[in-house]
């Protein structure tokens, strides 16, 4: 299986995308190349753009390696990719809204009631609420991989809290600085008015009673041993806005404000980096000490957008994924323009059969689990790993979906033998109030291990510079 | 405005900084003493951990008083909560959490700070490195006060910050008097001899002030004159004085911003009013060490003031 390599698909044409990158590539001296990738790390520690890592306590803080070779997408292949998800974003977002009140997508029998009701990403605590501005994810990781010139597939939607944007921004900062003679050669598309164009789009869906010139929008953390915690810090900067933690907060008068130096301040908009579970202990988890108390309370009397809204999880949920095709269509009245990665949902008796016959061609992933944790590559797992996933599906097929071992497209990477291709994917980042904003660039990531599929920053995954060209 | 943590991150951010910096001093002074002493330099450093406010911790881990078991645990042992190593650490720890509020080239030189003395104390320091480790320690703190002071606005932010470092800075400067402040009485002083000059000395070298000292006295050692110069000088970077008008100045500037005077900005001016009224010789006629242990207690008690006053929690 020869995956496609979007510099030279065949081995030496360089394709039109990477032409320029490529002339400025031939003119470089190779050591002075490896010499900037040891710059770029300088800069990334100095910087201090670290993740955490569960589960180890030694050098809890890693950096996610970076490549300096760009991925590359040309104006016509991005208009084409925003199209597809621009439409799937108005498909989640008119999904979610019919979910928690008239569920007529249930009525029609498009999708089966029980996955719904016995659906643990679904909040009871939703059904009924209109979020201000009839918005519900706000801010929305597509996760989108590519196995030919023309054939791009949606993997992931992620619709509850999509981290990485800060790695995009960094990325292109730290390419500038290191190659800023490459940015006059090639004319690549700016991606750095990010965090304002989330800040405006926040503003643009604040309560209807807020009647400030200008809401006042936080960012909430769960603090600083997160694993996110310095995307969720450097957005609060770039945006300008509070970077509030739950102990922080505190429902005073129906609205929810913040404890600062002058007493309590109401917050509008509350861009909430900690998930559903941990946001009121109220109303959800009673031991989190990440939330606010009451929270939910103020938000249902329409006194706090809370983006993206709680519940939202449910339109991303690995079970529903299977159906986003006919959920596209039956919001959008089109075929979807992006398609799905075929999966088979093991929770279905013959699927099931087909999966533990296939173990060995499939990937297989919790319906609830994210970061590339507690799923199996088949291909690349040994006798012995199979052998015990099959016996946990066995138990819980319900908690597993499978799909085919894709051909994910590679990107070169610089190694100390020169470039050589690696798996790439793609998240670009979709920002919704009452319009559609996508950047134009994302996040590649980019398996590091020669041939590996997993592109996942936990696993060994690096990213790259990804480049939308203004043409 | 500032959210309470924020405040309260800016403030202890800034007192663990100046904390790594005076500890490294302290030990700086010690080793000296060490050096130039040809009897057993124990009992040196043995006031040096005092000054520390570290003795029990230290009698928990050793039995005697060396310069590499003192230095080991005064600079990179991190079961010691007040070691340079576990001080930067939290001092990190507050930044990343006040991160929003600090200039780019602020965060980075405490980020750049917090790697360097990993690497430095990762392990044991040989005898021979230690004045290279600890000017490290002093130079790395001075960078990100240069980064401080050359990049951020003259504002809350900046405020609670140099509210968190003079309270330090004045604990410290404190200890440090208390510990020795038998070497200054002038019942037990033995006025000329040797040792008293290296004591007094070690006094002036552990706030860097040995040099500045004959600048401004033009004299030889005297304690008293010592004494003026660590509590009442209000042009020693160091002393008590300078350090309360620094307080009551940024208290000032947060009263005027927010409109609001909060009864913290009074204690601290009765603090300074009483330095700037006071002679040295009032001082020891009411007790040296009873006047430092009240300060250190009042000093303590203005930290828990702007905290409640401020929301810090």
């Amino acid at each position: 299986m020869t995956a496609f390599d979007e510099m030279r698909p065949d081995g030496s044409t360089v394709r039109d995308p990477y032409q320029g990158y490529d002339g400025w590539l031939q003119s470089q001296d190779k050591a002075r190349l490896t010499e900037k990738t040891g710059d770029a790390e300088r800069v990334f520690r100095k910087t201090g753009i670290t993740f955490n890592v569960y589960g180890e306590t030694e050098a809890a803080e890693r950096l996610i390696p970076f490549d300096i070779v760009p991925r590359i997408i040309s104006g016509r292949e991005w208009r084409r990719l925003t199209q597809g998800i621009e439409q799937r974003v108005v498909a989640l977002n008119a999904f979610l809204d019919d979910i928690y009140h008239r569920q007529e997508i249930l009525r029609a029998g498009r999708i089966p009631k029980e996955l719904i009701a016995g659906n643990e990403a679904f909040l009871p605590e939703m059904i009924g609420v209109k979020p201000p501005g009839g918005v519900y994810t706000h801010i929305i990781g597509v996760d989108i991989v590519r196995t030919g010139e023309d054939e791009f597939y949606v993997l992931e939607d992620n619709a509850r809290t999509p981290s990485g944007v800060s790695y995009m921004l960094e990325n292109r900062e730290t390419m500038m600085q290191l190659f800023p003679e490459l940015f006059q050669q090639v004319k690549v598309r700016p991606v750095e008015n990010y965090p304002q164009l989330l800040r405006q789009s926040l503003s643009r869906v604040r309560p209807n009673g807020c009647r400030k010139d200008v809401p006042r929008v936080a960012v909430l953390t769960p603090g600083i041993y997160n694993s996110a915690y310095f995307e969720h810090a450097f957005l609060a900067d770039q945006m300008g806005v509070e970077l509030v933690e739950g102990s922080d907060l505190r429902v005073v008068d129906g609205r929810v404000a913040m404890r600062t130096t002058e007493g309590y301040k109401e917050i509008d908009v509350l861009y909430r980096r900690v998930d559903d579970d941990f946001l009121d202990p109220l109303t959800f988890r009673p031991d989190s000490a990440l939330g606010i108390a009451g929270i939910m309370d103020v938000y249902r009397a329409g006194n706090i957008t809370i983006a993206n809204a709680p519940g939202t999880g449910i339109s991303d949920d690995k079970a529903i994924y299977s159906y986003m095709p006919e959920i596209v269509e039956f919001y959008t009245g089109r075929k979807a323009l992006l398609g799905n990665v075929p999966t088979w949902r093991c929770s279905e008796e013959d699927s099931l059969k087909y999966v533990l016959e296939h173990l060995e061609e499939l990937v297989v992933k919790e319906v609830h689990g994210s970061g590339g944790y507690g799923m199996l590559v088949g291909p690349a797992a040994s006798k012995k790993e199979r052998e015990a996933f099959a016996a946990k599906l066995k138990a819980r097929p319900k908690n597993y979906i499978a799909q085919p071992t894709l051909s994910l497209s590679t990107c070169p990477i610089l190694t100390e033998a020169g470039l050589s291709p690696r798996h790439v994917d793609l998240r670009p980042f979709v920002l919704v109030s009452d319009k559609i904003q996508i950047v134009p660039g994302g996040l590649t990531r980019v398996a590091l291990k020669e041939g590996s599929l997993v592109v996942n920053s936990s696993q060994g995954g690096g990213t790259k510079d990804t480049w939308v060209l203004d043409d | 405005m500032l959210l309470g943590r924020t405040a309260n991150g800016l403030y202890w951010m800034n007192r663990y900084i100046e904390r790594s910096e005076n500890t490294a001093r302290l030990v700086d002074a010690g080793l000296r003493l060490a050096l130039t002493r040809s009897a057993d330099p124990s009992e040196e450093w043995a006031s040096i951990v005092a000054s520390a406010g570290a003795s029990i911790a230290f009698k928990e881990r050793h039995t005697d008083f060396t310069a590499e078991n003192v230095s080991d645990f005064l600079l990179r042992d991190t079961s010691n909560p007040g070691s340079v190593m576990s001080v930067m650490e939290t001092a990190r720890n507050n930044g990343r959490m006040v991160r929003t509020a600090l200039t780019r080239e602020t965060w980075e030189s405490l980020n750049e700070a917090w790697m360097s003395m990993k690497r430095m104390l990762a392990q044991p320091i040989d005898g021979r490195d230690l004045p290279k480790v600890l000017d490290a320690i002093k130079r790395e703190t001075a960078l990100i006060r240069g980064a401080f002071h050359g990049t951020m606005l003259r504002n809350e932010i900046f405020d609670f910050s140099q509210i968190g470092a003079f309270v330090e800075r004045a604990d410290n400067t404190a200890r440090i008097l208390d510990v020795k402040y038998y070497v200054l009485l002038p019942s037990v002083s033995w006025v000329g001899s040797t040792l008293d000059n290296y004591q007094w000395e070690s006094i002036l070298r552990s706030v860097s002030a040995h040099r500045s000292y004959r600048w401004v006295y033009d004299a030889e050692y005297k304690p008293t004159l010592i004494a003026d110069y660590l509590i009442l000088n209000g042009r020693m970077p160091r002393s008590l004085a300078f350090c309360y008008r620094n307080i009551a100045e940024s208290l000032g500037f947060l009263a005027s911003e927010y409109g609001v005077r909060h009864p913290c900005q009074d204690t601290a001016e009765a603090i300074l009013g009483r330095l700037k009224v006071s002679a040295v010789k009032d001082i020891f006629d009411q007790g040296l060490h009873e006047f430092l242990t009240d300060f250190i207690g009042d000093n303590n008690r203005l930290g828990n003031e702007i905290a409640q006053n401020y929301r810090f929690y």
